[in-house]
């Protein structure tokens, strides 16, 4: 693209007091990685690739659905049932074809993370549970990367800027310095239980963007050793001071092997809740050694499956046969998810603590297509 | 002394701001209100004290403000 017509799309922030060309190619020379195309994630995009940052990540393993649409501002009808990065990184490419995105069509998971978040300068939390973002704090705190925390619960939110690196050599305070550890899942609600209006997780969004920028072209002062809480109901703004706290590393993974080995999913889990995987995180399990697959369908149903090595249990024997199961890890699959939702219940309500369950969710036909695909 | 409640501990307690006697300190303050609201000493939250997190006890006097903060995940 031409200089003129580069200096015309950005000329209305460019003529700012303080902008310029400076900032402008400050924030063409910047790579910022936006994790979750949602309800925070899509105004951050907007935003974010319309001043021009020059390289966008989007990582989102989701697909669109029509109770997104309400929040998630980058998405229509038609797009429906594909994916979120995929589709996002589409539409903001016409928003702006100086830049570059990249679609990262994936879950995030601790066992590709910090391969994605290492190319990038500054991070973007847009995820809507607490075991991803203790996963990308932690991330964040191995690699030395900015990260930009957006959250909602119901009428409020949150912002803040993470482990930036300050004057001094030292890193700002991080998620784990409010909350060392994660709650449960299910004990605080997220946006499907608790519901969200979808312009609260779109002024968030817009702040998240708003940091970025500042942080980038050095504008302002970003929310660095701040949380910032928004009440939509009145526009009150609440700000606290975090301080870093010293016991904090000692719950932060040392390197990057101690980090792949946390099961995030599992630290947020409440016990009485059941834990379904998807045909990505299943593979990763089943990769694992010390670990027990079972398919709970009748042994005559097909397909038979020699992918991988499993025991054959049926539902009906399952108590019965639990003995048979001694690893501390069990994953169990049947046709479409329903009947190993049943079995990793009960199991869960045999060994309580003692054994993580898993149930393969739409079972063993999903993962076939997800296996064709990849 | 102003006590504030953010996201859902608004619901547990039913207000989102209370106000008590000053001339206590955090922990008895903490106790009395998971007598007064149990599903209180259930959730999970940090503290501040005139808008600063902190993780110690301390004593608390009438002008200090007093904020319960829940973690938020919504997104």
């Amino acid at each position: 693209m031409s200089q003129e017509s580069s200096y015309e799309r950005y000329h209305r922030q460019m003529i700012l007091p303080n902008f310029g060309t400076r900032a402008q190619q400050l924030l063409q020379e910047s790579k910022v990685l936006v994790i979750g195309a949602g309800g925070l994630g899509c105004p951050a995009l907007q935003y974010l690739v319309g001043a021009g940052v020059g390289h966008i990540g989007i990582v989102d393993g989701d697909q669109v659905s029509l109770s997104n649409l309400h929040r998630q501002t980058l998405f229509t009808s038609d797009d429906i049932g594909q994916n979120k990065a995929e589709v996002a990184a589409k539409k903001l490419s016409r928003l702006n074809s100086d830049i570059h995105i990249e679609a990262i069509s994936l879950h995030l998971t601790n066992h590709y993370a910090l391969d994605v978040i290492k190319g990038y300068d500054i991070i973007v939390d847009g995820t809507d549970n607490f075991a991803t973002r203790y996963m990308i704090n932690d991330a964040c705190v191995l690699l030395d990367k900015t990260l930009v925390y957006g959250a909602v619960s119901q009428y409020e939110g949150q912002v803040a800027v993470f482990n930036h690196l300050l004057p001094t050599g030292e890193h700002s305070a991080n998620y784990r310095d409010i909350f060392p550890d994660p709650p449960k899942e299910g004990s605080v609600l997220n946006c499907v239980d608790a519901g969200v209006l979808g312009v609260l997780p779109g002024i968030i969004g817009a702040m998240q963007a708003a940091e970025v920028i500042k942080l980038i072209t050095g504008i302002g002062e970003p929310l660095v050793n701040q949380l910032l809480t928004y009440q939509f109901n009145n526009h009150q703004v609440f700000t606290v001071k975090i301080t870093p706290q010293s016991k904090t590393s000692s719950f932060i993974p040392t390197d990057a092997t101690a980090f792949k080995s946390i099961d995030y999913v599992w630290l947020c889990s409440s016990p009485q809740n059941t834990l379904e995987v998807n045909a990505d995180e299943f593979d990763q399990l089943a990769s694992q050694k010390n670990i027990d697959i079972v398919d709970v369908r009748e042994l005559h149903e097909l397909p038979v499956v020699h992918t991988f090595s499993h025991l054959r249990i049926p539902l009906s024997d399952l108590k019965e046969s639990a003995g048979q199961l001694k690893n501390d890890t069990v994953v169990v699959f049947c046709q479409s998810g329903m009947r190993s939702l049943q079995a990793a219940k009960e199991l869960s309500a045999l060994w309580g603590d003692t054994k993580r369950v898993y149930s393969l969710q739409g079972g063993i036909l999903s993962w076939i297509r997800f296996a064709e695909k990849k | 002394m102003k006590i504030l409640f953010f996201g859902q501990l608004v619901e547990v307690v039913g207000a989102k701001e209370l106000s008590i006697e000053g001339g206590t300190d955090i922990h008895a303050l903490t106790s009395s209100l998971h007598q007064l609201f149990p599903l209180l000493a259930q959730a999970k939250y940090v503290i501040a004290v005139d808008q600063e997190i902190i993780s110690d006890n301390r004593n608390l006097q009438e002008h200090n403000i007093v904020a319960f903060m829940p973690p938020f995940s919504g997104g």
